[in-house]
Parts: structure tokens; sequence; C-alpha cells
């Protein structure tokens, strides 16, 4: 059985529909990559999941087996379900540790704790009584990482993690995943650099506006079906 | 499809037409009224022409500039005690001295909107309020104007309207339906004028309004000081109604803006057909709970509560709005022609 | 000497003001809505005091031990019951609402207790002062009310900056999308947000029932001063309101001491100057609560 399948998904915001039928799943301990250029529908397609989307049909998402399109997010998330959001999104008016607490207010069982997640990004332990707006882009990226972590999720959903940084600093963040795969969380990942999603995940799916284009392993699929399914030309 | 489709720019027409209609015969049945009925429905009417005013502004206010203010009162009192030196203490002629208060009250709403417009949403609402008591609380200080106990119109001035007392009732009574239609005639004016649509546009986005060059603080101020205006005219009619006035009376926050927004609350928030439904429901209501002291106070404010979860278009919006039917044609429609 | 001790006096109803004022501020930092009906529930538990204390004959700071848990009840209740239903649109709506809510709360009131102006008796702490060196005189109860804001005050930081509760409304007042994707529930932190601000205006209320006469009309005249203190204190900080109280007492003292009819319009003249020079307030926070 999958971890997460969605059959034939809808959903979008009041009148206007971004997704048109995404079928995919992911089994326990996958990495799953999502590529496509921006308006594919990839960051409605994780809010969907999340709960932050209500999708037409409830029983398009299942989880673990069991529909979870009609929950609300707080009950998405005390089922396993964690969140990276787009642009990091971390609470500016609490400082670094409390942003990591806040993830953990569901209080899952698990092995991710505050010292956990010091150990996978030491620079956050080192500024933990910092103000969240104080870090720069990379290490907001590690408190967003880690404040989902402290969730313990079974399956951790990372919207666009190198938005806007550094090639630098992205080869760190993406050091980090061999951690978190370590521990078996399940990984979705979007991803507009192709060559970071290709390298950190075991399947890949490519999405143009709504649907999904293409899927595969990424040591199977050639250059122009990526070309294809990215771009449709 | 090969072209650019033509358009034109359209009103809606059926049903304005019916408000048209319906417009005239009141105004008819209100021009006619002196002939046919009697004093206490004359009064009745002045007081009803008061509040209809003072919705529609509030109306403009709230419903389309997003100014939710509760401090209205400010320009009702000031238009009372204006009105007031003019005549008693300058000696300006009443009828010349009506006009005079409503420019005077509209300037003096200039510098107060400043203050004001340094506050947005509820804190706006607040701080006009906390403007409208600094106003009851000076004018209950000064002495010259009778302090707390207020002070009286003058005979003379009384007599200045006119020596026989059936006509100044009519003046009165003709000036009130004249401000009561007037403010629903101008506020139907100016939302269909380019400053209308401006105003739509603002409320419906600032962000998109200001990008395309749309000033709104010039709109907003604008709409504040129609506002204002229509406020200060009712206080100067208001006190030529009840002879003397207040602090306590000219300021009031229940009678001037708790009702008012009540009225247009439960008639229907932004559309010009509700404020007047509002009015005529308030004055039955008020008819038949008189006798009930504060039962009826809260039965308004139960109502408004509840109309406000269930109904935020208010009961026009149950009625007609729903259907996108107008009795006053203001949308413009683009209506799309394709070529063949 | 007169001065000092107008100012002391002023300072020290500065205390009720920022208890006024720190319920306004908890609701709006969490959920953006300014509650209209404020000052009314300040003086409906004024009222609440004057039932507990009639019904089991106790003074009127032993009746807070009912007071404050009934007014914390009905707080949970009006925002999980009503005011819930009116966020996550414009601000018209809970505007509206609780305009509504106040005008009905009034004169549900006149209609229970009549328009009579009556006090809550508390003779010993009433008059009780201390003196301070040769001119100065601290009346006991204004002395207890600022100590008991300062408490407050204290306790408020306390919960909103070591507790998971704490942690909750201020990750909300941040982002309250992001807060439910890690398993904030909204409706129960605004909840608690509103039973907190009632539970410290019940306090307010009964402190306020002992120093002055009170009667159903009088909340929206509070409604003002919560406010204005909030305004000049900055909006966000809670010890921000505690000197906002502060000052606005000052200033309707030292206005009392030209002509005691004066008082209320200098604190509005003082609220409207700071408005004009400095209308992020004292202690501004830029975000959250």
């Amino acid at each position: 059985m999958s971890l997460l399948r969605t059959n034939g998904l809808v959903a979008g915001y009041g009148d206007f529909q971004a997704l048109f039928g995404v079928s995919l799943s992911i089994d326990e301990g996958e990495t799953i990559a999502i590529i496509g250029s921006n308006g594919a529908g990839k960051t409605t397609l994780l809010k969907t999941i999340s709960g932050l989307l209500r999708p037409r049909h409830p029983t398009d998402i299942e989880f673990e087996g069991t529909s979870i399109g009609s929950l609300e997010p707080e009950q998405i998330v005390a089922r396993g379900i964690a969140m990276v959001p787009e642009g990091r999104r971390p609470f500016p008016s609490l400082n670094v540790e409390d942003n990591l607490r806040m993830g953990g207010y569901c209080r899952r069982a698990g092995p991710w704790t505050l010292e956990r997640v010091y150990q996978l990004f030491p620079i956050l332990g080192e500024r933990r009584f910092a103000q969240s707006q104080a870090l720069s882009g990379g290490q907001q990226q590690m408190l967003a990482i880690g404040r989902a972590l402290m969730a313990n999720p079974r399956l951790l959903l990372c919207d666009e993690l190198s938005l806007g940084l550094a090639p630098i600093v992205i080869r760190d963040i993406y050091a980090a995943m061999p951690g978190i795969r370590a521990e078996g969380t399940t990984m979705l990942i979007v991803e507009q650099d192709i060559n970071r999603a290709f390298a950190a995940s075991d399947r890949v799916y490519c999405m143009q506006k709504g649907k999904i284009t293409l899927e595969g392993r990424p040591s199977g699929l050639t250059r122009d079906q990526i070309k294809l399914a990215y771009f449709g030309i | 499809m090969n072209g650019i489709p033509s358009y034109r720019i359209e009103r809606s027409a059926g049903a304005n037409r019916w408000g048209a209609a319906i417009l005239l015969a009141a105004v008819v049945a209100l021009l006619s009224l002196p002939a046919w009925a009697g004093r206490a429905e004359m009064r009745l009417l002045i007081e009803v022409s008061y509040y209809l005013a003072l919705a529609q502004a509030w109306n403009l206010l709230a419903g389309y500039a997003g100014l939710v203010s509760v401090g209205q009162q400010a320009y009702v009192g000031l238009g009372c005690y204006v009105f007031l030196i003019a005549t008693a203490f300058l000696d300006v002629p009443p009828l010349l001295a009506l006009p005079l208060t409503g420019l005077v009250v509209t300037m003096i709403a200039v510098p107060i909107a400043l203050v004001a417009f340094r506050l947005h949403g509820a804190h706006f609402a607040i701080g006009t309020w906390v403007i409208a008591e600094v106003l009851r609380l000076i004018f209950t200080l000064i002495k010259p104007f009778g302090q707390g106990t207020g002070m009286s119109l003058p005979i003379s001035v009384v007599h200045a309207i006119s020596e026989n007392r059936t006509a100044r009732e009519l003046i009165l009574y003709y000036f009130s339906i004249g401000l009561g239609v007037g403010s629903v005639v101008l506020v139907f004016l100016w939302l269909r004028s380019r400053q209308g649509l401006a105003l739509a546009a603002v409320r419906d986005s600032e962000l998109a309004a200001g990008s395309v060059g749309i000033n709104q603080q010039r709109t907003k101020l604008a709409v504040y000081l129609i506002a204002a205006l229509i406020a200060g005219l009712v206080g100067a009619l208001v006190i030529v109604e009840k002879l003397r006035i207040t602090p306590a009376a000219g300021f009031s926050v229940t009678d001037w803006s708790a009702d008012v927004i009540f009225i247009v609350v439960i008639g229907g928030i932004g559309s010009i057909e509700g404020p007047i439904i509002g009015t005529l429901l308030f004055f039955v209501l008020r008819a038949l709970l008189a006798d009930y002291g504060a039962w009826y106070l809260i039965t308004l404010g139960t109502i408004a509560i509840i109309v406000m979860l269930k109904a935020p278009r208010g009961l026009w919006g149950l009625i007609g709005g729903g259907h996108n039917v107008h009795l006053f044609p203001i949308r413009r429609n683009v209506q799309l022609r394709f070529w063949r | 000497m007169y001065w000092i001790n107008t100012v002391v006096q002023g300072a020290l109803v500065g205390g009720l003001y920022a208890l006024f004022a720190t319920g306004l501020s908890l609701m709006f930092g969490v959920m953006r809505i300014i509650n209209l009906a404020h000052g009314d529930f300040i003086v409906m538990s004024a009222y609440l005091a004057v039932v507990v204390m009639g019904l089991l004959g106790v003074d009127p700071l032993s009746s807070l031990a009912i007071v404050v848990p009934v007014m914390f009840g009905i707080g949970y209740v009006l925002q999980r019951g009503l005011l819930n239903f009116t966020l996550g649109g414009d601000i018209l709506r809970p505007l509206l609402v609780t305009f509504g809510l106040s005008v009905v709360i009034q004169n549900g009131l006149l209609e229970l207790f009549s328009a009579d102006s009556r006090r809550l008796q508390l003779p010993w702490l009433e008059t009780a002062s201390v003196r301070i060196g040769d001119q100065l005189a601290i009346g006991l109860m204004p002395a207890t009310v600022f100590v008991v804001a300062v408490v407050v005050i204290a306790a408020l930081e306390l919960l909103l900056y070591w507790t998971t509760l704490g942690r909750a409304f201020r990750a909300t007042a941040d982002d309250s999308d992001t807060a439910r994707l890690y398993g904030v529930n909204n409706r129960y932190i605004y909840a608690m947000a509103t039973a907190i601000a009632l539970g410290v205006v019940s306090i307010a209320g009964v402190l306020f029932g002992i120093r002055t006469i009170f009667d159903p009309t009088i909340g929206p005249a509070r409604l003002l001063y919560a406010f204005e203190v909030v305004i000049i204190g900055g909006l966000g900080s809670l010890w921000g309101t505690l000197i906002g109280g502060v000052i606005l007492g000052v200033a309707q003292a030292v206005g009392a001491a030209f002509d005691p009819s004066w008082d209320t319009l200098a604190g509005h003249v003082v609220f409207l100057l700071i408005l004009l020079v400095r209308p992020q307030g004292l202690i501004p926070k830029t975000v959250g609560l």
C-alpha cells in the first residue's frame, strides 16, 4: 500500500482551477521530486495535500489508506504529514528555538527533537535565541526544514527549497537530505532546479498546467522527454 | 476567433426603469404631502429624511470607501452649533445660514480628516469616535453656548425663518425632504461618475487601483467630505426643528451613529437601495417597539448581529441584490461581441 | 508638591487604564479584532460582582474568585460561538457585530439593573492611604490597582514567552495559516485569547467598580480609554500599555487639576497629539504580539 496516493486530484482557488486531475503515489521511504515551471500547480498540489486547500472531492487524497481530503491542516499534521512551506515562512516574532518548538506543537512521537535538529543543522544551535528574521536565507530554510521535522512526520513535503538561494547554500541544504532519509522519513520535494531534484530523488514527476506530464526514475528519462514534459515544446 | 471583439459599456437596463418610476412616485407623494397629511406625519417624514441622508452618507463611507466611521455625530453636532452661531451671534439670515453651515462644516472636516486618516480599519472607527467626543466635550465646556445645558435658538432667528408657524413647518419640511432625496441623488450621481468608478476600484483593491493612477487618499477624502457635508446639513435642520440644542443631543453617538449604522447594516451595505429600505424598516420597528424601552435597542442590536452573520448584504441583498437587480443603475457591464 | 501628588495619582490610575487596554491589545494582536463591546464587558463584570456579592454576601475582592472564571468562560463561548464566524473577511463584520453586541449588552444591563448608578463597597480599602514624606499621600486602593496591573501584565508576558499556549498565540498572530500547518487549532486559540482577555477585563471591571460609580451606559467611554492607551503605548507591546496607561492617567489628572470637568478631554487631546506626532506609539513592536 502506498503511503500517499492521489486519484485524479482536482483543486483550485475559488473560480480558478489549478489542478486538473493529478494522480500520483508515494511509497514509504521514497524521496519523490516534482518538477515543473512556475504556475504548473506544484505548490497548489502541496497545499492541497497539507490541507490548506480543499480538493473538490475529499476522497481524491489518501494517506495510509484513509482519505484526508476533508481534514483541517492541524488534523493532517497530527496524522503525520508536515510541510516546509514555499518561501520558508518562519514566524517573525519568534526566535529560532521557539520556531522549532512550534513545529513540535502537535506532539508527535519520533526521532526528531531539538537536539537532533541542532545536530542536523549546527548553525541553528549556535543561533538558537536569534530572532528568525535575523537569519540569512539559507539559515531560514534550515529553520523551516527543522521546524517541519519537529512534527515527526512520516511524510515531509518540501516546497521549493532552493528558491532565492545561492548555489553553495543550496548545496548545504541538500547535504542534510541523507540525514533525513536515514531516519526513515518519506519526502516529497517540489523543485524548479531539475539537477537538484534528480540528484536527490528516487522517482520524478513532472507537472505542466495542472497535470502530470511525465513520470519515471531520474536515470531513465531523456533530455527531450523532460523538455517536452516541462515546457510542452 | 479572429480580430478583437468589439464591446460597449451598458448599465443594467430593466429594473432601473422601475427605480425611476418608484422614485418619481415617491417624490410626487412627498411634495404634495402637506396638502393631504397632518403635522405629525410631516414631523415623521422630517425625521425619516435625516436618517435617510445620514444612512446614504454612512453607506458611502463604509460600504464604498471602506471607511467605517463611528464619529459622524461630530458633524451633526457641528452643524447644529455652526448654524446657531451664524444666526444667533453673527446675524446671518437663516436661509443663507443653512448652506453656509454645510460649507463651514465641510471645511472643518478637512483638518479632522488629516488626523483621522492616520488610522486605518477598526482604529479609524474608534478614532473618529474619539474626535466626536472631543467636540462634544469642548462644547460642554464653552460658556457662551450654555455649556452642558445647551442653548436655544433665539426667537429673532425663529421669526427670521418666518413669522408664521405653518410657513416655518413647511420650510423645514421641504428642506428636510430635499436633503433626504438630495442625498440619495447625490450619492447616486457620484457613484456613476468617474470618481465613483474610482471608488469601486479602491474598494476592490487598493493596490491595483493605485497602480493605474487612482489617488486613494483624494478619493477617500472626497467621500469623507461629502459625508461631513450631509451630516452638517442634517445638524442645521435638527436645530431648526428642535429649536434648542445640547452637546449631548447634538453629538449623540446613539442617535447619529448607532441608529444610522443599524439602518445601513440591516437594510444593506454597499447599495443605494439598502439604506432606503433600512430607514423605512427602522421607523417601522421604532413604532412597533416604542413602548418597550431598552428591548427596542436590544432587538435592533440583535437583528444587526444576525444580519451581519447570515446576510451581510442586508435585506436588499436578500430581496434584490442577489439577483443583480438594481433600482439605481450604477454598475457598468461590459458587453462583449465577437466577430464571426 | 501639589503637582507631584497630581502626577502620582494620575500614574496610579494609569494602572487601571493599562488593565482596560490589555485585553483589547491581546484580542487585536491575535485576531486583528477590535472588540467594540470591550468597555461594556468591563461594566458587565462590575454588575456580575454585584450579583455575586448579593448572592453570597462577600466583598468585591472575594467575588473575583467567581467573576473571573465566569467572564473567562463567557469570553471563550463568545469567540467560539459568535466572533469566530466574523473572521476571515473584511473588517466590517467583526466591527459591526461587536458594535451590535455593545448595544445589546448596555441595554440588557439597563433592563436587568436599571439606570441607577452604584458602586462596589469596600470601605477599608477605599479610604486607606499611605503617607510618603510630608506632602505625598498615596491611596491604598490606587496603589493596589497599579500593583495588580503590573502583576497581570507580567503574568501575561510570562504566558506569551514561556508557555506553549503563549507561543501558539504569537505564532498565530504572526501567520495563522502556517501555525495550522504545525497543529495549531485556530478556533481554539482565538477562543482562548478572548477568554483570557475577558478574564483580565473582569479584574479591571471589579477594581473599577470599587473605585468609581458606574451605570450600564459608561462602557463606551472605557473602550475609548482602552483604545487610547493601546495607541499611545504602541500596538503589540504589553508593557507599552502600562506606559500608555500611565500617560493617559497623568494627562487626565493634570487636566482635572485645572478644572475637574476637563479630565477626559485632556486625555483625548494628548491622544490626538501623539497620534499626530508619533502614530506608531511609544513602544511599537513591528511584528506580532
